[in-house]
């Protein structure tokens, strides 16, 4: 027999080495598809543009705001109001990041090379965390500037260094990272985008319009615990009304999302490629 | 080396892998064979780690799939279907495929060089054609040069000059001392690649041996005899464990023993023998002859 042109002992590599190996991996992937370039920076227009329309008509609005209203007038969160729809794009990509996985055929190939599933799963996420932080970062900071240099006319302009407002603004990237990630989690239980966006559209968007409708002591009961309003609390430098305090809702947010991928982690385990 | 010591794979109530051992040894081509459904590529799936056995144990170089670290520097497959996201190029797709392993830059351009891709490395593998898919699986399989391999079917969609390819360079991986296994539910493909067959059936081990005991297993393969006392010489070789069963005109038809056997046996009985003759099955005849009961599709209609 001839001699084997491989090499004939590999040194086994430790599980940090292994998840290292994937992290990088999952880079390579995250920036190798135009589509996901793409919703990255969709993300950072939406955010930016709408927070900007909104801001621009409060201030034409203001003559008819009532006391009341100006006084509740929170400068910070306002200017961040974009996230409400960049959330979507990034949440999009989160479930995506797995749905498409399957749809193509590529999960095979994922899997062919890490059968560590958990690993694979934490070096997904972490990534994806990475990725969405900044872009998070860059969406927020630009957002809030640009919000309060409209809301400087009206002479109602924060400051980054007034208190709370770094945490809000930061918190605004740190908002979009949880919903990236319980997409994600949405995404690795359900595995086919159709079910995945879904479910998000209507975790963020519909359940809280239906628990809108019921009186408000099921609002304080039930509305604030929902991801997206109790994470919004984050971007609140003003104490606001039916909802949570700042790092309490982010923390509830974080829940959701870890709890969803903890399920996914499992179901991810368990299932047949 | 591959082994599966009495695998079973349940999907909800069917059965696709049926108590199932075998072994594929380095240093040989081993072909895989069996009919469409046979349960082929849910073995493979199983020795790669995608399903999970219901029961039995699959193990590659004596590890379980998952419990290998950077497994693609042990095992390189290319599964049936395609495992490549059609938005990213060639390139990229080996180039993370090469990072969740630790294997080096250096060897994708190696592996796109020896499949024939580096023209199209750029190109987004979505547009690629059967062919080039089948490369590109290949180059995927070869990334971490692995000292076992799996393809599943891997001259479909080859043009003559690809299959002629493929076929040298499982020969060649092979007397590097790799395992290879293949896929395939052509036997007459199998014919020229490989050097051991396992035929499974519904799951079911029913071959496993050079292409010759294969061959000479299925009952096509016989030995016609005419003598002139057909029944003494019959009860003589029923004896001797052979199974006999009379052709037209008074010939008897016997399997289980060869030619030399039955001269060896009539000569010493004193029983004058007019005709003796070995008949070998085709290699495609034995397959179907062994796995006709396994079909899991068969042509309808009254057989003739």
């Amino acid at each position: 027999m001839t001699t084997l042109a491989i090499r004939p002992t590999h040194p086994d590599p430790t599980a940090l080495r292994v998840f290292g190996a994937n992290v990088r991996a999952e880079w390579t992937k995250l920036r190798s598809v135009r589509s996901t370039i793409w919703t990255l920076l969709a993300t950072i227009g939406l955010a930016i543009g709408f927070g900007a329309l909104i801001a621009a008509s409060q201030m034409s609005s203001w003559e008819n705001l009532d006391a009341v209203e100006r006084l509740r007038f929170d400068p910070t969160s306002f200017s961040l109001s974009g996230l409400f729809l960049a959330q979507l794009a990034v949440g999009v990509l989160g479930t995506v990041l797995v749905t498409s996985e399957y749809a193509t055929g590529q999960i095979r190939a994922t899997f062919g090379a890490t059968p560590q599933r958990l690993t694979l799963l934490a070096a997904k996420g972490i990534t994806f965390t990475g990725v969405v932080l900044a872009i998070g970062l860059i969406a927020s900071f630009s957002s809030f500037w640009i919000g309060q240099s409209i809301f400087a006319s009206n002479g109602l302009a924060a400051s980054i260094t007034d208190p709370g407002v770094l945490r809000a603004v930061s918190g605004g990237a740190l908002y979009l990272t949880g919903i990236g990630l319980l997409g994600l989690g949405i995404g690795t239980i359900l595995r086919r985008a159709a079910g995945g966006i879904a479910s998000l559209v209507a975790l963020l968007f519909i359940v809280p319009i239906v628990t809108g409708f019921l009186p408000s002591s099921f609002q304080d009961a039930i509305g604030r615990y929902l991801p997206a309003q109790a994470g919004m609390a984050i971007f609140n430098v003003m104490p606001a009304p039916h909802s949570l305090s700042p790092w309490v809702g982010f923390g509830v947010l974080l829940a959701y999302s870890l709890v969803s991928l903890a399920i996914g982690g499992l179901l991810l385990v368990r299932r047949d490629a | 080396m591959i082994e599966l010591t009495d695998v079973t794979k349940r999907y909800g109530p069917t059965v696709a892998v049926d108590h199932l051992s075998f072994e594929v040894r380095s240093g040989e081509v081993t072909g895989f064979l069996g009919p469409n459904g046979a349960g082929k590529s849910t073995t493979m799936r199983m020795i790669v780690g995608l399903d999970a056995p219901t029961s039995g144990q699959v193990t590659v170089g004596g590890l379980r799939y998952r419990e290998l670290r950077f497994p693609l520097r042990h095992v390189g497959a290319l599964l049936e279907a395609r495992a490549v996201h059609p938005g990213r190029s060639a390139l990229d797709h080996l180039r993370w495929l090469a990072d969740s392993n630790g294997i080096g830059r250096r060897r994708v351009d190696e592996v796109l060089d020896l499949v024939g891709l580096a023209d199209v490395a750029h190109r987004r593998s979505g547009g690629f054609s059967l062919g080039m898919g089948q490369r590109l699986g290949i180059a995927a399989a070869l990334l971490g040069d692995p000292a076992t391999l799996l393809l599943d079917e891997p001259v479909n969609g080859l043009d003559p000059e690809g299959i002629q390819w493929i076929r040298e360079l499982l020969r060649s991986l092979a007397d590097e001392g790799r395992t290879v296994l293949v896929s395939s539910h052509l036997m007459s493909e199998m014919a020229l690649t490989a050097d051991r067959l396992i035929v499974i059936g519904r799951g079911k081990l029913i071959a496993e041996g050079t292409i010759e005991d294969v061959v000479r297993r299925a009952s096509s393969s016989h030995v016609r005899v005419e003598a002139a006392e057909p029944d003494r010489l019959r009860l003589l070789l029923v004896d001797r464990g052979a199974d006999v069963s009379p052709g037209p005109d008074g010939v008897l038809v016997v399997t289980g023993v060869d030619t030399r056997d039955v001269g060896v046996i009539a000569g010493t009985a004193r029983i004058t023998l007019f005709e003796l003759s070995s008949h070998t099955a085709s290699l495609e005849k034995a397959f179907m002859e062994l796995t006709r009961d396994a079909s899991e599709y068969t042509a309808g209609g009254a057989a003739a």
